[in-house]
């Protein structure tokens, strides 16, 4: 049984033992427009709570993406860095971003769950 | 100051469009497609494009307007034909470009597209260099519609008759709903179009028509895709009143019977810059892989030194990669020469390129 929860700065994070899988909402996606561009954390390196952990890109600007908790990067999504627009087609699923051996699972707890992250949503729609 | 609405702004509005505040209006920068599908759509199909926040400025005058004018724009007005457009810019005496427009000679004078966010410094430079001698209307009753790409000639004319034998770079006199609309064969995506002056009463029901006929709307991020393409500059980002016409490789614009004569506005710097060179140089720019330069990213030589800065960046959905343009040490402006972008703190390989990114050809005659 994994729970799926969310982070002001619209990444979605899903938990499953101590590996952490992270990709951005599909309300994100909807604020960015056509993704064309994704950088991401190389795998074995170390990203801390809040930190800058990769960018996307839509024709119109660069957004950093954030990771919710801390955590050594051990696998990364390939096919999003090939292909960008599968984010748009399929954010909060197959074009995960990358994911994270967990060090601290309290991390988890300031997020948010489903419900309250739709109606954060809603109010940050500008 | 108060936001200001287009008269499509409702149209806009049902097709769900995303606004953007630009040059005090409020723009649609996107539909519901997405600024992808809005690029695509105008290279395959026909893209509507409202720019009626551009500035229409109707000067009235003769022969001794064309002379005046002749002082301020680096062109052989007097051989300009009637209804036929010319691309210029308005300069400062040191030859930096305050605006870039198109000028067409109209019957009773001439009719210049300006920039939105330039237009009111325009009308004020015009107006102290033409010393309030002509009748001079920068006309907001009337709304500017581009429709551009290959399908649009034949679904224009199924709307206004007659448009397709226009030939490029000339317009004439039209009429829609009994309405006297302008009408010319230009645009700036690097497709064939053409852009349309009408009341603004009936541009709503024009581009409903257009709709109707099979266009899409596209908004302000498609736009800057499609010219970014094209190779064509954006006034505020590829040219401003620090570069020249001949810094910006604009050359092409200006008449060589001018130059012989030179007596325009800034004429001393663009014939000493024509002789001697110039110090830096707009050129197009494409990076190696995927990574994006934006306007603003400092551009290197392979000994690391800075040469330049990219000022139009994006991803082009044609070329599928991504495009930019900036201004270069001259000597690093020659095609293929390897440059490096540094873009998040890290080098980036690039090459210098020629312009444009992506080429259809213009259409030259009628049809």
């Amino acid at each position: 049984m994994s729970e799926v929860k969310y982070s002001k700065e619209h990444e979605w994070i899903k938990l499953e033992g101590d590996v952490a899988t992270i990709g951005i909402t599909k309300h994100a996606t909807e604020m960015l427009g056509d993704i064309v561009f994704t950088e991401l954390p190389e795998k074995g390196s170390n990203v801390e709570k809040d930190g800058t952990a990769g960018v996307v890109e839509s024709t119109k600007a660069a957004s950093d993406v954030y990771t919710p908790v801390s955590g050594e990067v051990v696998d990364t999504n390939q096919e999003i860095v090939d292909d960008p627009s599968k984010i748009n087609q399929d954010p909060e699923n197959s074009a995960w971003f990358f994911k994270l051996k967990i060090k601290d699972k309290s991390e988890m707890d300031s997020l948010m769950n489903k419900d309250d992250y739709d109606k954060f949503a809603k109010e940050t729609t500008t | 100051m108060e936001t200001k609405k287009t008269s499509l702004y409702k149209l806009h509005q049902n097709c769900n469009a995303k606004f953007v505040e630009f040059a005090g209006y409020q723009m649609p920068i996107q539909y519901a497609e997405g600024i992808v599908e809005e690029h695509k759509f105008t290279r395959n199909h026909s893209g509507i494009f409202d720019v009626s926040h551009m500035g229409q400025l109707f000067i009235y005058g003769g022969d001794e307007l064309i002379k005046d004018l002749e002082k301020i724009f680096p062109l052989d007005l007097k051989n300009l034909k009637l209804n036929h457009s010319k691309y210029s810019f308005l300069m400062n005496k040191d030859a930096g470009i305050q605006d870039d427009l198109i000028i067409t000679k109209i019957n009773e004078g001439f009719l210049i597209i300006l920039n939105a966010a330039c237009k009111y410094n325009d009308l004020r430079i015009l107006k102290e260099l033409l010393s309030e001698k002509y009748e001079m209307v920068l006309d907001e009753n009337r709304s500017l519609i581009a429709i551009q790409g290959p399908k649009s000639s034949q679904i224009l004319n199924e709307v206004v008759i007659g448009v397709k034998d226009l030939n490029f770079m000339s317009g004439n006199w039209f009429s829609f709903e009994k309405q006297k609309i302008y009408i010319t064969r230009s645009g700036y995506t690097g497709e064939d179009g053409f852009e349309i002056s009408i009341s603004n009463d009936f541009a709503d029901k024009l581009t409903r028509e257009l709709i109707n006929k099979g266009s899409k709307l596209v908004g302000l991020g498609a736009r800057d895709t499609l010219r970014l393409e094209a190779g064509l500059c954006l006034y505020g980002h590829d040219l401003d009143k620090d570069k020249t016409p001949v810094e910006a490789n604009l050359k092409w614009a200006i008449s060589k019977e001018r130059i012989s004569k030179g007596d325009f506005i800034g004429s001393d710097i663009i014939i000493k810059q024509l002789n001697n060179g110039v110090a830096k140089i707009r050129v197009g720019i494409k990076p190696e892989g995927r990574i994006i330069a934006r306007e603003k990213t400092k551009i290197f030589n392979l000994s690391d030194v800075h040469i330049g800065e990219i000022t139009s960046g994006t991803f082009g959905p044609s070329v599928n990669g991504p495009v930019a343009m900036g201004y270069v040490v001259n000597q690093f402006s020659k095609k293929d020469t390897k440059v490096f972008l540094e873009v998040r703190g890290k080098k980036h390989a690039a090459s210098i390129c020629s312009l444009p990114f992506y080429k259809k050809s213009y259409v030259k005659g009628a049809n």
